[in-house]
């Protein structure tokens, strides 16, 4: 199993470790619900090292990635990041990324560690066959390390062991700075729906900003954070996870990917996705909450007067909310907020009603929160 | 870390306790081990009175925000009671799993399967060996 360079950390932390995609990872230190509501309501630090990290370059790089991503990056700037979809040639989802301009003709690809070696083959032939000489791929994981610092109190904390001034750090937006004296990359953006970062450093010294976090954060109530909080941070949140939600058997409109797809340009995919849109979807994937007693799991069947209809893709039990969530495939008919269908749990049928998302939304969000991204 | 395991009862070897009553019935739940495993209990599904179980065969499900766990019966039997307040509460799983965690009352119909299970020592070590 491929081991992130804090793995005796987590072990001398106690934590339980799982095999997540071939990555030994630490899925709780203590509790999910403890860990949770921790970074709900001051700090959490989560080790992201599995997560895929590929860059392109050169001067064919702008229009290499238009070429193969579904988000048009035309006006992107130097310390913008963008969340994008790349895309099959029958328009489903290889995988959900972010692309962090670094530089003149310069990207980083951010990708799901469980697809980031597809990702990179993909690229390849890409360029190949479509002719992109002057573009560089390289896969730059094992260089990177990737810690993400969420919640309320994450400011607070990562501006003590850095100099750069956070406030003026607009959501989905990043800075190329130091942190303790080490080069870093922090952009201020997450996967719990609260404020917090996302922090690259060189592979062999992010042992070293942990550390120093865990220290700098021990007032603020900062704690270290597995995926299974994680998971349920996400899903709370209203966000996906590709492999449970989404898959290439998967389309951007049917899942809540339409806003980052750009018809007005031509990238691989795009005559699948206008078809698909001006034809409308048939299914789409919805939020739902349990009204019956129960916890609806990924794979579990819905059904609508007794026929099936659907399938559950994400749920568990919201420890903020204190009641079951989820999200599932539907025929568009049931997709509205309000429709209620059954979902089989063992041997009975529970009922569920779709509701909007996000199930939790923080309060007092973010100056930057709410624009689009 | 672990509670001490109680010596007035038996174990299994999927970590459930049974608690022999002396009148043909036994009380159920899971061991302290199988909830520290499980952490956060947040649902339990309990059995309907009158439901044939035999050992083996899950008699109940307790879920963490992870994942979905069958609790087996220990025994051949017909369940005649079930700890209704783990349907408000089931984080009494958790706290007291020995005691306010019970989980069924069962009536045995072949009590001798009880002489099969492990005492307090025999699960201590089985889990010991489980870990190694």
């Amino acid at each position: 199993m491929n081991k992130t360079p804090l793995y005796s950390r987590h072990v001398a932390l106690g934590a339980r470790i799982i095999d997540f995609g071939g990555w030994a990872m630490p899925v709780q230190y203590t509790s999910v619900i403890e860990e949770h509501l921790t970074t709900r309501s001051a700090a959490g630090l989560f080790d992201i090292c599995h997560m895929g990290e590929i860059d392109v370059n050169g001067t064919g790089a702008f229009y290499f990635l238009q070429h193969v991503l579904s988000r048009n990056i035309d006006g992107q700037k130097i310390g913008q990041m963008k969340l994008s979809v790349l895309a099959t040639e029958e328009g489903g989802i290889m995988d959900d990324l972010t692309v962090y301009l670094l530089g003149e003709n310069h990207y980083r690809l951010v990708t799901n560690a469980s697809t980031k070696d597809k990702d990179y083959a993909w690229l390849l032939k890409v360029k190949d066959e479509k002719g992109f000489s002057q573009v560089e791929i390289t896969d730059e994981t094992d260089n990177i390390g990737k810690l993400d610092l969420q919640g309320p109190r994450s400011e607070d904390i990562l501006q003590q062991v850095m100099p750069a001034n956070l406030h003026s750090l607009k959501y989905y937006h990043f800075i190329q700075t130091q942190v303790l004296n080490i080069p870093a990359i922090v952009s201020r953006s997450g996967y719990t729906g609260e404020n917090g970062f996302e922090i690259y450093a060189p592979h062999d010294r992010i042992g070293e900003i942990w550390d120093r976090l865990l220290q700098a954060g021990v007032d603020y109530g900062l704690k270290p954070i597995g995926l299974g909080a994680r998971d349920t941070l996400r899903l709370e949140s209203g966000m996906m996870l590709y492999g449970n939600d989404m898959d290439e058997t998967t389309t951007p409109y049917e899942v809540v990917y339409g806003w980052i797809v750009n018809l007005e340009k031509d990238f691989i995919g795009r005559d699948a996705l206008e078809k698909q849109f001006s034809g409308g979807v048939k299914r789409k994937l919805v939020g739902f909450t349990m009204w019956e007693r129960g916890i609806a799991r990924h794979g579990y069947k819905v059904f609508k007067d007794g026929l099936e209809a659907g399938i559950v893709t994400s749920g568990t039990h919201s420890p903020t909310l204190e009641k079951a969530i989820g999200l599932a495939f539907v025929p568009v008919e049931l997709s509205k907020p309000g429709t209620t269908f059954d979902i089989q749990i063992r041997n009975h049928l529970a009922a569920a009603q779709v509701v909007s998302l996000p199930f939790y939304k923080k309060e007092k969000q973010y100056a930057f929160f709410n624009i689009f991204i | 870390m672990s509670k001490v395991n109680p010596t007035d009862r038996k174990y299994t070897r999927e970590h459930e306790w049974v608690i022999d009553n002396g009148d043909g019935t036994v009380v159920i739940g899971i061991t302290d081990h199988a909830q520290e495993l499980l952490t956060d209990i947040v649902f339990v599904e309990l059995p309907e009175i009158g439901k044939q179980v035999k050992p083996m065969e899950a008699v109940a499900v307790v879920e963490s925000v992870k994942s979905v766990s069958d609790v087996y019966s220990p025994v051949t039997g017909e369940v005649i009671e079930a700890n209704q307040k783990l349907e408000q509460n089931p984080e009494l799983i958790n706290q007291d799993p020995y005691g306010k965690g019970w989980i069924a009352k069962l009536k045995m119909k072949q009590p001798e399967e009880l002489q099969a299970l492990l005492d307090a020592s025999g699960y201590e070590a089985f889990i010991a060996a489980e870990q190694h």
